[in-house]
């Protein structure tokens, strides 16, 4: 790690870089922003924004109910219960029995609900609070390696898995013809998302995290007429949003994960005009 | 005599309390285009998703290889009834087509031979210059003949289309017309077609089922047209409106 420093000290000759906190708030960003960029595609195609958001929300409740339980890392009660919540919230999705948006925004303010009154009874609310906004420069060295992982894990699951995952979300039916497991599909991409959210949740906060997965991703669909160029720019787009985000907010003295939203947003707007030109 | 690749015993379908299906015995043979007529909500496309097996039904549904002489899991290309895709999804032709038929991850690279190969395949329906085209921006004929290809590749032995001409104008619709014929005489597949327009139904299908949650009526066009429960259906005067 001490070498990682070293390197980033040389190679970047800005003042801000001397903290050791925004050194590793940069890795992270690093880490995080061409993450959230690539599973980001899939959420805009799949139409999962609201999916994505209620994930965020279910991240309080699977914390406290860590911590009612005992667990000593309630990080690791959080992943369960999102992974869970994921799974069962796709499974009665498929059912067909109420439309998406509303189902999904029945589990979600259930979940969050949950999380709010068990947090008020026990008078611990200020102690979770930070969660709502996040604190990319609280983040230690271990959970930079632990983001890594999932990093690694989710560019391998896009190489075996993505043909698959775009077939799903074009069309069902025709997935199905050629032979295509919808259900293991869907269920993993769901999986991934659940994990993925939970172990950024902390240092991106609940409130902006699906601006962060929609955003780049969002904006780069505007300007894109094929999937290499939406990755390209969707990726792009999310490590640009993230670095210029943290420099800013470093200097402006603001929170980092809505100076990066503001970022992203403005690029949308962007592309969205370059687009709609384009198009004409 | 040709061989039965597909056999549906007492196939029944329920959504909850609604039926969609009841008691509908099938077959279809090589080479023979079976073709779905009825009115809307009359259980074709039930039936058609019932076959790629995507909804829970009972009774039974049997492919059978002949050759083999065991029932066994046959290729099927499906043409869907609606293809809806938002606007400005940046997915194109090539992207979706290599999806079903690539290992390589399509927004990884555009592999030069996968790509040559879909071209070759799109040309059979005349649909080679669309092969980069986004898919969103494809016209009704276009995303047809995009779809048929995709349904045809690799060669299936079952081809199922639920409702081909919807959504198409005239020239693209003796397109299609000639597509079909032209893959009933160069491939060895069974055609299911679900379809509105009779002038297709009379020209090409071999064997007509007339369904109403149930099959009323089966046999050639003539036999089916003439029948009482096709006149209640669709009026004594069809000829009018869709000849």
């Amino acid at each position: 790690m001490n070498i990682l420093y070293d390197i980033m000290e040389k190679i970047l000759p800005f003042s801000w870089i001397e903290y050791n906190f925004m050194k590793n708030a940069l890795l992270a960003v690093i880490i995080i922003t061409p993450l959230f960029g690539i599973l980001g595609t899939m959420i805009v195609n799949n139409r999962m924004a609201f999916f994505s958001d209620a994930l965020g929300h279910s991240a309080l409740t699977g914390i406290v109910l860590g911590a009612l339980l005992g667990i000593a890392d309630t990080d690791i009660s959080m992943i369960i219960y999102a992974v869970i919540f994921a799974v069962l919230l796709n499974h009665i999705k498929r059912k067909k029995t109420l439309s998406t948006d509303t189902l999904i925004s029945v589990f979600s303010s259930f979940s969050m609900a949950m999380g709010l009154v068990i947090l008020s009874k026990g008078g611990n609310f200020a102690k979770y609070s930070s969660l709502l906004v996040g604190d990319i420069l609280s983040i230690t060295a271990r959970e930079i390696g632990l983001l890594c992982l999932i990093f690694i894990l989710t560019i391998l699951y896009w190489f075996f898995g993505f043909n698959k995952l775009n077939s799903v979300a074009l069309n069902i039916s025709l997935a199905k013809s050629k032979n295509i497991k919808s259900n293991i599909v869907e269920t993993s991409f769901c999986i991934l998302m659940a994990v993925i959210v939970m172990l950024s949740i902390k240092w991106i906060g609940i409130l902006i995290i699906n601006a962060l997965l929609t955003l780049p991703a969002a904006a780069g669909r505007n300007i894109s007429s094929n999937m290499r160029e939406y990755h390209l720019f969707s990726i792009l787009i999310s490590i640009f949003s993230g670095i210029t985000g943290l420099v800013l907010s470093f200097y402006l003295g603001t929170a980092t994960g809505p100076t990066v939203v503001i970022i992203a947003a403005s690029i949308f707007f962007i592309t969205l005009i370059l687009g709609t030109l384009k198009n004409r | 005599m040709s061989e039965t690749l597909l056999q549906i015993e007492n196939l029944s379908v329920n959504y909850g309390h609604v039926t969609a299906l009841i008691d509908a015995s099938l077959e279809a043979k090589k080479g023979q285009i079976v073709s779905i007529i009825g009115s809307n909500g009359a259980g074709k496309t039930t039936l058609i998703k019932a076959i790629l097996g995507e909804i829970k039904h009972s009774g039974k549904i049997e492919f059978t290889d002949l050759k083999y002489e065991k029932a066994q899991d046959l290729k099927i290309g499906y043409v869907p009834q609606h293809f809806n895709i938002e606007k400005n999804t940046p997915v194109s032709v090539y992207d979706m087509f290599a999806g079903y038929i690539s290992r390589t991850p399509v927004f990884f690279r555009k592999s030069r031979k996968v790509y040559d190969f879909i071209k070759g395949r799109l040309r059979i329906f005349d649909a080679q210059d669309l092969i980069d085209k986004r898919v969103c921006d494809l016209s009704g004929g276009e995303m047809q003949r995009v779809l048929l290809a995709i349904a045809v590749t690799p060669i299936p032995n079952l081809l199922l289309l639920d409702e081909p001409v919807s959504g198409i104008d005239k020239n693209g619709m003796e397109l299609f017309y000639k597509n079909i014929q032209m893959l009933k005489e160069k491939f060895d597949l069974a055609m299911i077609v679900v379809s509105h327009d009779f002038e297709f139904v009379r020209k090409y299908a071999d064997y007509v089922i007339l369904l109403d949650k149930t099959i009323l009526k089966e046999g050639s066009f003539e036999e089916v047209s003439k029948s009482e429960d096709f006149q209640t259906i669709f009026g004594r005067d069809y000829n009018e409106y869709t000849l």
